[in-house]
C-alpha cells in the first residue's frame, strides 16, 4: 500500500484535500508537540501505526521547516519540548549539525548554556538558604498545601518584621549608638522649662525587688521605660557628623513612613500573581468541577494517611459543590413569602450581630479607662492584681475575640446562605471584630490622654497624668504583643494537649463528638494578622517592637508546628491553597490600612509630648517636615510646595482616576473579546463537523465506482457521522477510499 | 566538582542536563534510585547506554508514586511501549516533567495524556468517569459521578463535541489555579 498517496499536495507543498480531521493543520501541530510514535493499544494498532509512520514522515517535513522558523524566532530550550528524551537528544544533534555557526556563535551558545546552568545552581542554593525549608516541606507532605500556605505566610511575616526592624535600627538607633563613640557633637531636645515639659517617669529608683523586674518585663514599665524600647528615650535632636548634620526627628518620622510604605509594596507585590488571575476570570467558575477533577490531586503526597485524607477532602468538596448546586436551585425556586421571611430573619440577626459588636467595643473602652485610671491612682495593691489590671484591656480583647467567632458561626446557620458564602461572611465578621478592637483600644487611650480636668488641655494632652503619652501608648502595644504570645502558648499547652489526651484515652460519646483538634486556618491567620497590625501601629511608639515581633513569630512557628503534628488532624473542610493566598494577603492589607490610620492621626493631629522624645521642639510630630523643608534651598522648596499643594493633589487624583477607568474598560473589552472568541470556537467546531459529514457523504458516493467494492457497505455506514467514535476509524476508511481514485471528483 | 563518577560519560550528563530540568547531582541521585528499584537488572555503568527496562510493578511501588491514584497511567504515558516498562531515559523524563521546574504547558501536555485512559487523544466522558472514580475511590453514587462529569464537560468543552480535545483541556488548565502541583 502506497501510503504517500493519502497525502495530496498541491504545488505549494501544503497538505490539502483529504479533509479527515486527523490531517487538519491544527491537529498536526498538536502531533508535533506530542510523542510521534505512541505505542498502540489493541484497538488501534494498525491504524495507529499507519498514522504513526505517515505522521512521522509528515512530521519530518514539518520539522525541518519549523526548525528553521524556530531558529529564527525563539530559542525554546530543548528540555521544554514535549518529546521523549531520545527524541530530544536526536533533535539536539540535528540542531547542532544544522546550524553551521561560526566560532562566535558557538561561543555565544556555550556561554548561554553556562549561564543557564549557573542560574539553576544559584536558584538551588538560594532555595536551600530559605528559612525553615525542611520543616515546611515536612508539613506540606503531611497536611497539604492549605496549611502550608499558613506557614509560608508566617515566614513572610518574620522576614517583613526583620526588615522593618532593620530600617528603624539603622536610621534611628544606630546614629545614637555610634555618636558617643565617634566623638561628634550632639544636641538634645530642649527642655524649655514650662509646665508641659515636666517628666514624671514611673521608672523605679533605688533598691528594686527582683520580682518587680519580672513585672516590669511583662508590663513594659519600670526599668524598661527609659530604654531604647520606647519613644521617650530618644531625646537626641541633631548629631553633627563631620560631613553632614543628622536630623534625628526627621529620620524618625521618615523611617515610620518608609516602613509603612515598604510593607504596602511588599504585600502588593506578593499578592500580584494571585490577584491578576482572580481579576481575569470569574472566581466562581474555578472553584469548580474541572479544577477539582484535573488539578485536585496533590501529586506530592507520599504518606498513606495523607492520601486518604486528601481523597476524603476531595470527596467532601465535590459533595459540597453538588450541594451548592442543589441549594442554588432551591434559592431560585423560593416563593416571595419565603424570601420576605428570610430577609426579615437576616435583618434581625444582623442587628443582633451589630449589637454584640457594639457591646464588645464598649466593654473594651470601659476596661481601658478603668485600667488607665487604676494605674494613674498609683495605689499599689497586690502586684498580681496590679498586673491583671494593667493587662485588663488585652484580656477583654482576647475574650471578645474568642467568643464572637463561636457566636457568629452559630448565627450564620440561621441566615440560610449558600455554604461558600457562609464561610466568607463569617470570616469577614471575624476580621472586622479583631481589627476594630485594636482601633477601639487606641481610641479609648486617646480619649483618656486628651481629657483634662479643665476642659481643654494646655499642652494639647493631659500633661499631669501622661507627661510622656507616646511611651504609654507604646507600653500598651507592648503589653498586647506579649499577652498575645502568652495566650497562644497557653492555649496550645493547656487546651490542645489535654484535649488530645482526653480524646485518646476517654472514649465516651461526648468526647468523641468533640473530637480531635482541627487546625482552623482562618482563625490562626487572623491571630497573626492581629499581631502584625499591633506591630505596625506600635513601631512608631516602641521602635524595638518589630524585633520583639520577629522573635514572637519565630516562637509561634515552632509552637504551631508542634501543635499541628502532635495534636491536630487536618480540617475536614479543606481550605483551598489558591484562594487562601489571596485571602491572607487581603486580610493583611486590611490590617495595614487600619494600622496607617491611627499612626497618621497621632503624627499629624495630636500634639507630641513636650517632656520626652525627639519631637519636643515641635507642636506635632509632623511639623518637623515643613520645618526642615523651610530650611532647604529656595528652588527645592518651591518644588516641594508645589507637590504638596491642592492643585497638584487634585490633578494627580484626576489622572489616577482616568488611568483606572481606562484599565477597567480595557479589562471589560478583553472579557468581551474572550467570550466572542469562545463562541466562535464553538461555531467553528460545529462547522467542522458539518463539513466532514458532507464530505464523508460525498466520498461515500464515488466509492460505489471504486474497485474496492467490498468496502462500500461499510463506507455507507461509516459516512453517517457519529462523532463520538474516534476519528482514527474514519481515517482508516479514508485511506482505503482515497487510495484508488487519485483524481476523483471528491478531490477539491 | 567532587569525585569523578563513572556511571555516565560527561557527554551523557551534558545531554541529560540539556534535555531535562535536573542538575548533574540530581541525575546521579536519580540513577541511584533507579538502580535501587531493580539492582539485578540495572547496571551501575551506563557509559555504553545499556538497554534495560524496569517493569511497571516495581516502579509504581516507589514511595513517591505509591499513593498516587494515577500511578499506573503516569508510568504508562512515559513508556515507549505503552505498558509501563521504563528505561532510564524515560524514568528521568518522567521525573523531569513532574518536577517543579517544568513549565505549565509541558505539564499540561502530559496531564492530558495521563487522564486519557483509552488513549484516543480526547477526554471523553468515560475517561472523566474513570478519573473521578480513581480520585474518590468510588465513594460517590453513580448519579453524582454522572452529574459531575456532565458539569465538567459543560465547563471546559469549547467546540461542542461533548468531549475535551487537547485545546479545550489546555485552555481550561491554564486557568485552573491549583494545577501546578
Amino acid at each position: 500500500m502506497d501510503v504517500d498517496a493519502v497525502f495530496y499536495t498541491d504545488h505549494s507543498g501544503k497538505v490539502t484535500s483529504n479533509p479527515l480531521l486527523d490531517q487538519l493543520p491544527s491537529y498536526q501541530s498538536l502531533l508535533y508537540r506530542r510523542k510521534s510514535s505512541n505505542g498502540g493499544t489493541k484497538r488501534r494498532a494498525s491504524s495507529r501505526s499507519q498514522l504513526g509512520s505517515s505522521g512521522s514522515m509528515k512530521l519530518s517535513t514539518v520539522n525541518r521547516q519549523d526548525e528553521r522558523q524556530k531558529g529564527q524566532t525563539l530559542q525554546r530550550p530543548i528540555r521544554e519540548l514535549a518529546k521523549t528524551i531520545n527524541e530530544k537528544r536526536t533533535y539536539k544533534k540535528q540542531l547542532d549539525e544544522a546550524c553551521e555557526l561560526s566560532s562566535w556563535g558557538q561561543w555565544r551558545q556555550n556561554t548561554r548554556r553556562c549561564l543557564r546552568r549557573m542560574k539553576d545552581e544559584a536558584r538551588g542554593f538560594l532555595n536551600s538558604l530559605k528559612l525553615w525549608r525542611g520543616d515546611i516541606h515536612l508539613i506540606e507532605g503531611m497536611f497539604g498545601p492549605g496549611i502550608l500556605s499558613y506557614f509560608s505566610f508566617l515566614r513572610f511575616l518574620v522576614m517583613l518584621n526583620l526588615v522593618i526592624f532593620l530600617i528603624m535600627f539603622s536610621f534611628v538607633m544606630l546614629p545614637i549608638i555610634i555618636a558617643p563613640h565617634a566623638s561628634v557633637n550632639i544636641t538634645y531636645s530642649q527642655n524649655n522649662g514650662n509646665v508641659c515639659s515636666v517628666y514624671t517617669s514611673s521608672a523605679r529608683r533605688g533598691l528594686v525587688v527582683f520580682h518587680e523586674h519580672f513585672t516590669d518585663l511583662l508590663s513594659g514599665g519600670g526599668f524598661l521605660e527609659e530604654t531604647y524600647l520606647f519613644y521617650g528615650y530618644y531625646k537626641v535632636d541633631k548629631i553633627y557628623f563631620p560631613q553632614v548634620t543628622y536630623n534625628l526627628p526627621l529620620a524618625y518620622l521618615l523611617a515610620t513612613v518608609a516602613y509603612l510604605f515598604l510593607s504596602l509594596i511588599w504585600i502588593v507585590k506578593r499578592s500580584a500573581t494571585g490577584f491578576k488571575r482572580n481579576l481575569i476570570q470569574d472566581e466562581d467558575r474555578f472553584q469548580s468541577f474541572c479544577n477539582k477533577i484535573f488539578a485536585g490531586w496533590d501529586f506530592c503526597i507520599t504518606d498513606k494517611n495523607a492520601a486518604r485524607l486528601k481523597r476524603s477532602s476531595l470527596l467532601y468538596e465535590l459533595k459540597t459543590d453538588l450541594e451548592e448546586e442543589r441549594i442554588k436551585q432551591k434559592i431560585a425556586e423560593r416563593t416571595r413569602k419565603e424570601r420576605c421571611r428570610i430577609y426579615l430573619i437576616r435583618l434581625i440577626l444582623n442587628l443582633f450581630v451589630i449589637g454584640v459588636l457594639a457591646g464588645c467595643f464598649y466593654s473594651i473602652y470601659l476596661a481601658t479607662i478603668y485600667s488607665q485610671e487604676a494605674q494613674m491612682n498609683d495605689v499599689k495593691r497586690n502586684s498580681h492584681i496590679d498586673l491583671i489590671i494593667e493587662y485588663l484591656p488585652s484580656i477583654v480583647i482576647t475574650l471578645a475575640n474568642f467568643i464572637t467567632p463561636l457566636l457568629f458561626s452559630i448565627i450564620i446557620n440561621y441566615e440560610d446562605y449558600s455554604p461558600a458564602f457562609e464561610i466568607r461572611f463569617t470570616l469577614m465578621r471575624c476580621v472586622f471584630m479583631r481589627l476594630t478592637s485594636i482601633g477601639v483600644l487606641l481610641f479609648s487611650l486617646w480619649s483618656q490622654i486628651t481629657k483634662c480636668k479643665e476642659g481643654t488641655c494646655i499642652c494639647g494632652y493631659n500633661h499631669l497624668l501622661y507627661s510622656c503619652w507616646e511611651t504609654r501608648v507604646g507600653q500598651e502595644m507592648y503589653k498586647l504583643t506579649v499577652f498575645d504570645l502568652i495566650i497562644i502558648a497557653a492555649v496550645t499547652l493547656f487546651v490542645e494537649f489535654p484535649r488530645k489526651m482526653i480524646v485518646k484515652y476517654c472514649d465516651f460519646g461526648l468526647v468523641r463528638w468533640w473530637g480531635q483538634q482541627e487546625f482552623a486556618i482562618p482563625q490562626n491567620v487572623l491571630e497573626i494578622v492581629y499581631g502584625q497590625t499591633i506591630c505596625w501601629i506600635g513601631t512608631f511608639y516602641c521602635p524595638m517592637l518589630p524585633a520583639i515581633c520577629t522573635i514572637k513569630y519565630f516562637f509561634i512557628f515552632y509552637i504551631k508546628k508542634v501543635s499541628l503534628i502532635k495534636n491536630c488532624r487536618p480540617a475536614t473542610r479543606p481550605f483551598r491553597a489558591s484562594s487562601s493566598h489571596f485571602f491572607f494577603l487581603g486580610v493583611l492589607l486590611i490590617g495595614l490600612a487600619l494600622a496607617c490610620l491611627p499612626v497618621t492621626v497621632s503624627v499629624a493631629q495630636i500634639s507630641s509630648s513636650q517632656a520626652c522624645g525627639p519631637f519636643v521642639n515641635y507642636s506635632t510630630s509632623w511639623e518637623v517636615l515643613p520645618y526642615t523643608v523651610a530650611q532647604l534651598p529656595n528652588g527645592v522648596q518651591t518644588i516641594l510646595y508645589a507637590l504638596s499643594s491642592e492643585v497638584f493633589a487634585v490633578s494627580f487624583f484626576v489622572v489616577t482616576c482616568l488611568a483606572m477607568f481606562y484599565v477597567i474598560a480595557l479589562a471589560g473589552a478583553h472579557k468581551r473579546v474572550i467570550n466572542q472568541l469562545r463562541e466562535q470556537l464553538a461555531t467553528e467546531g460545529r462547522d467542522k463537523r458539518f463539513l466532514i459529514q458532507k464530505l464523508c457523504q460525498a466520498q461515500g458516493i464515488p466509492a460505489v465506482k471504486s474497485p474496492l467494492s467490498k468496502s462500500q457497505p461499510l463506507s455507507r455506514n461509516r459516512s453517517s457521522p457519529s462523532y463520538h467514535t474516534s476519528f482514527s476509524s474514519n481515517f482508516s476508511e479514508g485511506v482505503f477510499l482515497a487510495h484508488s481514485p487519485p483524481h476523483s471528483s471528491t478531490h477539491v | 566538582m567532587g569525585n569523578k563518577q563513572t556511571i555516565f560519560t560527561d557527554e551523557q550528563l551534558d545531554a541529560y542536563q540539556d534535555c531535562t530540568f535536573f542538575t548533574r547531582k540530581e541525575i546521579l541521585r536519580l540513577h541511584g534510585r533507579y538502580h535501587e528499584l531493580a539492582p539485578h537488572i540495572v547496571p551501575m555503568d551506563y557509559t555504553n547506554e545499556p538497554d534495560c527496562k524496569v517493569p511497571l510493578a516495581l516502579i509504581v511501588n516507589m514511595p513517591e508514586l505509591k499513593e498516587n491514584p494515577f500511578r499506573n497511567r503516569i508510568v504508562e504515558s512515559f513508556s515507549e511501549d505503552g505498558l509501563g516498562n521504563l528505561s532510564f531515559n524515560e524514568f528521568v523524563d518522567m521525573f523531569s516533567v513532574l518536577s517543579e521546574m517544568a513549565p505549565r504547558e509541558l505539564k499540561a501536555i502530559y496531564a492530558f495524556k495521563i487522564y486519557d485512559f483509552n488513549v484516543d487523544n480526547y477526554l471523553c466522558k468515560e475517561d472523566l468517569e474513570k478519573t473521578l472514580n480513581r480520585l474518590t475511590k468510588e465513594d460517590l453514587t453513580p448519579e453524582e459521578v454522572d452529574l459531575v462529569c456532565d458539569k465538567a464537560i459543560e465547563e471546559a468543552d469549547l467546540d461542542g463535541d461533548n468531549k475535551l480535545s487537547f485545546a479545550d483541556f489546555e485552555n481550561m488548565i491554564s486557568r485552573a489555579p491549583d494545577f501546578l502541583r
